[in-house]
């Protein structure tokens, strides 16, 4: 491997950190929306964490640009990060991955604006994660050959994996979801079900209530 | 100026989020759903409070001017 | 079902002498009666010049939340741009009917008003929002006023779908503007932010017709009847025991006792609709129609409907009845009113059958009990009214929440006595 230097090593390395950090950012961000929680952790901290590490992300994926950039032994111009198909060397892997970039720069870009901007459109913009992730994915796989082989390509597809099943997850919420109309209906009958098989005219004990407080808060809307 | 907090009820899902940074304004009813003290923020918490606000992961939470 | 009739209080001579009835004419009138009884309509020539004798008249809102009429009328005339203006007939309430027989007997004078409201806040756009089913005379008063040019501009129908929240005014919104009528968060107020974004004018249309008749006759006249804080006359639905059901209209401050019975064979008056509140009797036998009058027991004049529940039907049962459908007329939006409709309304029914749990009427009355926990947390105020009326019916109705504790019941006759609608709305459909 001659002619490889510390650059070429950095962004390889930064560039592996970047998927795995981008994996946890999209599994983070289901979790925040089926309101999960990590064992241990206040709620806040699952928000705060996706939030985060999608900006350390980022970090990662503009370290990761430069030292590629900077690294003499293949030419590819700055702009080729943000631009797709502006390098000469590995022309349509390297455009995947500033797609995937600039979609990240958007998702970014429109959340701290989030205040400011239709709900729609920033959730429209948002779910182009579930987009993001597999251009990255095949960017990483196409322009490195350490990926496509040995334990790194079963991190990868590892990767993958867990991210399929936290979206086949998400989905399968959705698919349970009461709609709007339906809703009412769906709460009386959750109240009926809860409440039938109560012992009549003597104040249910204290453990019960709270059985039931916990049941309830399977609350429908959500 | 007098900020007051408010809940957007139909954005709401009860992430529960808010409470838990805003507990001294903010508590959490037998459904899951923020009940929200409807009083003037305090000085003393107005950086709590803009915490929350920016926490929330469906902007459900909002500052008002009075 | 009983057909509302458009008739006089007893002591019809005295009524007459205080210059009621205002709006409503014996039969229904075409466009010629009412050009005949009233004349044209008396256009000011410009923007806002209404305004200061609307509130110089005190006229407020006859939809159910009177609100100053001339400060909506402000708000709307002081924004720029585009405006509209929506005259609102939904008539959402199942107990109500004035509004249907005012737009029966006189549409033309909602229309007049409808017109002047334009003008005076300088809309270019005018809607009439109509409860579903509605009748043609509507229709043919429209067409003969445009064949006469009488309207600035024509007025556009949207029907409203036979939902208890239709007629909510980010509903009513949100329906004309061809989605399904629910209610939105405010801020901003339709009256900032409307149909398309702009500013909106959402009057009942008992509140335009009362408006045409001040822009003839001034705001001294409009004064004439009424209190002086609460000036007028306003239309009322009225349900005896015997079953039936009248539309009076009748003076701010008239006591209740000449609208509605209160001897006894009346068990309890049920004042404001199904957002109302529940009176007990004999101690409620003197109140009055006017706020300061009705605050003493919670009410309020709401859209006036009021009910004298007869004595051998259980207010408690009817209660639980009219619960279950506020329940199933809930947007389903927000948590607070989702979750917690639909288990006061099972715990009222369980009150209601023979024998409960203690726990449930604990429930209950927490949940009803706080203005922060049901009530206050929705988007609109659906939450806030049936709590209200769940409220006064366990104070009201509380010995028979005991006497049905032991299975028992004090009424003799079990069939329901307060109109409610079949059916709850179960898909997206129910609500366009």
């Amino acid at each position: 491997m001659s002619g490889t230097t510390a650059f070429w090593y950095a962004s390889r390395a930064t560039g592996i950190v970047a998927l795995l950090l981008l994996t946890a950012v999209l599994v983070l961000g289901i979790l925040v929306n089926r309101q999960g929680r990590l064992p241990g952790l206040p709620r806040f901290a699952v928000t705060s964490l996706h939030r985060n590490l999608s900006l350390l992300a980022v970090a990662f994926i503009a370290m990761h640009v430069f030292t590629a950039v900077l690294d003499t032994y293949v030419s590819i111009p700055l702009i080729s990060g943000v631009v797709p198909f502006a390098s000469g060397y590995e022309r349509l892997w390297l455009g995947l991955g500033a797609i995937s970039l600039d979609m990240m720069i958007a998702m970014i870009v429109t959340s701290l604006l989030r205040g400011r901007m239709n709900r729609i459109l920033w959730r429209a913009i948002h779910l182009l994660a579930y987009l993001s992730w597999p251009v990255a994915f095949a960017h990483s796989i196409g322009s490195s050959k350490d990926l496509q082989q040995g334990w790194m390509l079963d991190m990868a597809v590892g990767c993958a994996l867990i991210l399929v099943a936290a979206i086949v997850w998400r989905l399968a919420h959705a698919a349970r979801q009461v709609p709007r109309a339906g809703r009412v209906a769906a709460v009386f009958a959750q109240h009926s079900a809860a409440t039938s098989g109560a012992t009549t005219s003597r104040a249910t004990s204290s453990a019960n209530a709270s059985k039931q407080t916990r049941r309830t808060r399977e609350t429908v809307k959500r | 100026m007098a900020e007051t907090l408010r809940v957007n009820p139909i954005d709401c899902t009860g992430h529960g989020v808010c409470a838990e940074l805003l507990p001294e304004l903010i508590s959490v009813d037998e459904w899951g759903y923020p009940i929200v003290d409807r009083r003037p923020v305090p000085p003393a918490l107005d950086r709590e409070a803009r915490r929350a606000v920016a926490a929330c992961p469906v902007l459900a939470l909002k500052l008002m001017r009075n | 079902m009983t057909t509302a009739v458009n008739e006089s209080a007893p002591g019809g001579a005295a009524r007459q002498a205080a210059g009621l009835p205002r709006l409503l004419p014996a039969s229904p009138e075409d466009l010629r009666g009412h050009l005949a009884r009233y004349g044209a309509t008396p256009y000011r020539g410009r923007a806002g010049a209404l305004i200061a004798d609307i509130e110089a008249s005190g006229l407020t809102g006859r939809g159910g939340a009177a609100f100053p009429v001339y400060r909506k009328l402000a708000v709307v005339a002081q924004a720029r741009g585009r405006k509209v203006v929506v005259a609102n007939g939904s008539e959402s309430e199942p107990a109500s009917r004035k509004d249907e027989l005012l737009l029966r007997l006189a549409p033309n004078l909602v229309l007049d008003g409808l017109q002047l409201a334009a003008e005076a806040v300088g809309a270019t756009e005018a809607h009439l929002y109509l409860h579903y089913g509605s009748t043609p005379e509507i229709l043919r008063a429209l067409a003969e006023r445009a064949s006469r040019g009488l309207d600035g501009f024509g007025v556009t129908i949207t029907q409203a779908p036979p939902r208890f929240l239709a007629g909510q005014e980010t509903a009513l919104v949100n329906r004309i503007g061809g989605g399904p009528a629910l209610p939105t968060f405010q801020p901003p107020r339709v009256s900032e932010r409307g149909l398309g974004g702009a500013p909106t004018l959402v009057q009942n249309v008992e509140t335009l017709a009362h408006l045409a008749l001040i822009a003839r006759y001034g705001p001294r006249w409009f004064r004439a009847v009424g209190t002086d804080a609460e000036p007028g006359s306003m239309l009322t639905t009225v349900y005896w025991p015997d079953g039936k059901c009248r539309v009076v209209e009748t003076e701010i401050g008239a006591p209740l006792r000449a609208l509605l019975s209160s001897g006894a064979e009346t068990r309890a008056w049920l004042v404001g609709g199904y957002h109302g509140t529940w009176l007990p009797l004999p101690e409620a036998a003197d109140v009055t129609l006017d706020h300061d009058s009705l605050k003493r027991f919670g009410a309020a004049v709401g859209a006036g409907v009021l009910v004298a529940l007869p004595a051998d039907r259980c207010g408690l049962t009817e209660a639980a009845r009219v619960t279950g459908y506020l329940a199933a007329e809930s947007a389903g939006q927000c948590g607070p009113c989702l979750n917690g409709l639909p288990r006061i309304a099972a715990g009222l029914a369980e009150l209601a059958g023979p024998g409960h749990r203690k726990q449930t009427r604990a429930d209950v009355e927490r949940w009803v009990g706080s203005q922060n926990l049901v009530a206050g947390r929705g988007a609109c105020n659906h939450p806030d009214g049936t709590v209200r009326f769940v409220r006064s019916a366990l104070t009201v109705f509380a010995p028979e929440i005991s006497l049905h504790a032991r299975g028992q019941c004090s009424a003799t006759n079990r069939r329901p006595f307060l109109p409610l609608p079949d059916g709850m709305p179960t898909s997206e459909d129910d609500w366009t």
